[in-house]
């Protein structure tokens, strides 16, 4: 039995290894600007480009721990999350701003929670001035000094570490160039929607008959949930926080010559975004804008413990896939997201030119046939 | 009566449905095998009357597309169908008896739970254990028998949309499969769930899809929607029947997962039989009719 009082005794000695940091400067007279984050994956509203002094861009975000389920068959986890959504809000800012961020641990919660941020400097990504029990709040300021999407996450020490990212309490800021993006020859690049995708691996426990196990809480969970992590094999891979949680009613949408924006993030495992159909005209793999973007890519690749930006115009309408082209992890995991497109089809960039018919013998340009179709 | 395919091709598939029934689906030999009886097996008769039917299949018209001929049509005789699906604990005794591959299910194998996670091949298997094991001729139904039986639970899967583009199509399509109402979990509940239709049938079109033994065909359509040319049949897919109209392939005992093909698949794969009445020699002479009768 892993109680409250163990986590929160591991949670204070990680807090005491930090000593009070040396006083920032003076921003009072810096512009204030306060956001309203919205759940995966939409992004609140925000500038491309902005011509705004830099500024303080002010977030709040609650932990919320909380019964999720997690596939069609209603497997539940005791989930961990930012304000309520796996993966939690993406946040929006521009190189220059600082981020100033109220996180709040209800007292109807059990365990100490805190956040890293890849994107800011120092003390563990913030990590170190964050942790707070039930019934605490801390607020944490920093500069966001370069541009990308980056990943942040909950890292409270130890083992809670894996425990609480796997548990789904991870999530992506964005930080723009204050001029916003820009393609491989330095033109700028301008997206009419961004979409985030936060994909999660879960490591559910099976009971001796092989069915997925309920506990009565998270500490309860822990120790078989451990096993099964350690064994570093899924038993869900998924977007937006569940199997099908992006397909079908709630299948992401856009139109033929809509300019998209895609932020993969994954804060534990390597992943491989592909969209089926379509390509990444423009893609910052690594997701970070002072790189050049690669451009017309089939797959990118998200190690794990980062996020990636692709940029496509779309051009076919219709139902593509978005998958990890893992497929094995997209079909039988769960993660496969869908985008409805409509518009007008275009014959030029693909036609059926023979509907499925009979094969025709002797068709030399068509299936090859028995002999015909030998190489000399 | 419409006639939809060349005799030619009726013949073949005539033959190909006649062959394995008589193989496979008759009991040659009433032995005895030592194993427990089978429960009485409740079943509902339907008199033929004549109804809607949307063929199965995929039709096209010039290379795009198209909703399948609806056409009027009557069965031959009268449909004795079973009330419910095939049970957890039904499948299981087929299983004890060495007859059905196991669906990995451990026991306790409920009585009151439809079996989920078989493919057609097993259902298959069933049909022939549990013919043997009666002495009477079961077999999965037919797709046209299954949305007769299913009367206003069978849905029309015709879209209405500009078949100029066929991406609309398929767009309209995704909207139809994943408007249904999912409540998110697809968990098989008990037998009755989902209600009885007007012919006294359990769950259809409920969260267990079933199997039919009709094979998936390919047929292109002339201007005035009358087929041209052979079907391509491809008998490794079998349609599958529900809330929507699928076709899975027959070694596939769960079709969930979705990834690259975009529609909403079954969210679990079961089957109900019917009884085929009658001398044997009657019901070879039956179906052999039917086949002509579809024919002329």
């Amino acid at each position: 039995m892993f109680t409250r009082r163990n986590m929160l005794v591991c949670a204070a000695v990680s807090a005491l290894l930090m000593t009070a940091p040396a006083l920032a400067e003076d921003l009072s007279s810096l512009p204030r600007v306060k956001v309203d984050l919205v759940a995966p994956p939409f992004i609140h509203a925000h500038e491309q480009a902005t011509k705004a002094p830099p500024s303080v861009i002010q977030f709040k975000m609650t932990v919320e721990e909380k019964e999720l389920v997690i596939d069609n068959d209603g497997t539940k986890i005791h989930a961990m999350t930012f304000n309520g959504s796996v993966p939690g809000p993406m946040m929006v800012a521009h190189q220059g701003d600082y981020v100033e961020l109220t996180l709040v641990n209800p007292g109807t919660n059990t365990l100490a929670h805190n956040i890293d941020f890849h994107s800011s400097t120092g003390a563990l990504g913030g990590g170190a001035l964050t942790l707070i029990n039930p019934g605490e709040q801390v607020v944490l300021r920093w500069k966001a000094t370069r541009a990308g999407v980056f990943v942040y996450h909950c890292a409270p020490g130890g083992p809670m570490i894996p425990w609480h990212v796997v548990s789904g309490m991870n999530g992506a800021i964005m930080v723009l160039p204050r001029d916003g993006l820009k393609d491989d020859t330095g033109k700028p690049l301008r997206y009419d929607t961004a979409f985030y995708i936060g994909e999660q691996d879960f490591y559910v426990p099976r009971d001796e008959k092989g069915k997925f196990k309920t506990y009565a809480s998270a500490g309860d969970s822990y120790p078989d949930t451990l096993e099964v992590m350690r064994k570093l094999i899924p038993t869900h891979e998924v977007f937006n926080g569940r199997v099908d949680a992006l397909t079908g009613k709630n299948a992401l949408q856009a139109k033929v010559g809509e300019k998209v924006l895609i932020i993969h993030s994954q804060a534990n495992r390597d992943t491989r975004p592909h969209l089926i159909g379509g390509h990444g005209d423009y893609v910052w793999e690594t997701g970070k804008f002072s790189n050049r973007p690669e451009k017309d890519l089939e797959t990118w690749f998200i190690r794990g413990g980062s996020a990636g930006a692709a940029f496509y115009t779309f051009r076919q309408p219709g139902i593509y896939a978005y998958v990890n082209h893992n497929l094995i992890e997209a079909v039988e995991l769960g993660a496969t997201a869908h985008f409805k497109v409509d518009g007008k089809w275009d014959d030029d960039l693909m036609k059926q030119v023979q509907p499925p018919s009979p094969i025709k013998p002797g068709d030399k340009l068509g299936a090859l046939q028995g002999t015909q179709g030998r190489i000399q | 009566m419409i006639t939809l395919l060349p005799t030619k091709a009726l013949l073949k598939i005539g033959l190909a449905s006649f062959l394995p029934v008589a193989v496979a689906g008759v009991p040659l030999a009433f032995h005895d095998d030592g194993g427990q009886p089978v429960a009485a097996i409740e079943t509902v008769t339907i008199a033929p009357v004549e109804f809607s039917y949307r063929i199965a299949g995929d039709f096209s018209r010039d290379r795009m597309p198209v909703n399948a001929p609806l056409v009027r049509q009557q069965l031959p005789v009268s449909l004795v169908i079973m009330k419910t699906q095939v049970s957890e604990a039904e499948f299981g005794r087929c299983v004890q008896d060495g007859a059905c591959r196991s669906t990995g299910q451990s026991a306790p194998l409920r009585s009151n739970v439809p079996v989920a996670g078989v493919s057609w091949e097993d259902a298959a298997a069933y049909a022939q254990w549990l013919s043997g094991k009666t002495g009477e001729v079961w077999r999965l139904p037919t797709d046209e028998e299954w949305v007769f039986a299913a009367g206003t639970r069978a849905k029309d899967d015709a879209i209405e949309t500009d078949t100029t583009d066929f991406s609309q199509r398929w767009l309209a399509k995704y909207e139809q499969e994943s408007a249904r109402e999912r409540n998110g979990d697809v968990t098989p509940r008990a037998i009755g769930s989902f209600g009885t239709n007007e012919h006294g049938l359990l769950d259809l079109a409920g969260n267990v899809w079933e199997w039919t033994n009709t094979c998936f065909i390919r047929h292109n359509l002339d201007s005035q929607n009358r087929p041209v040319g052979e079907a391509a049949t491809n008998c490794g897919v079998r349609v599958v029947e529900g809330a929507h109209r699928s076709y899975v392939s027959s070694f596939i005992r769960d079709a969930r997962g979705g990834g690259c093909s975009t529609g909403t698949p079954p969210d679990n794969l079961g089957f109900r039989l019917v009884r085929e009445d009658g001398s044997w020699l009657r019901r070879m002479v039956t179906r052999a009719l039917r086949q002509l009768k579809l024919a002329v």
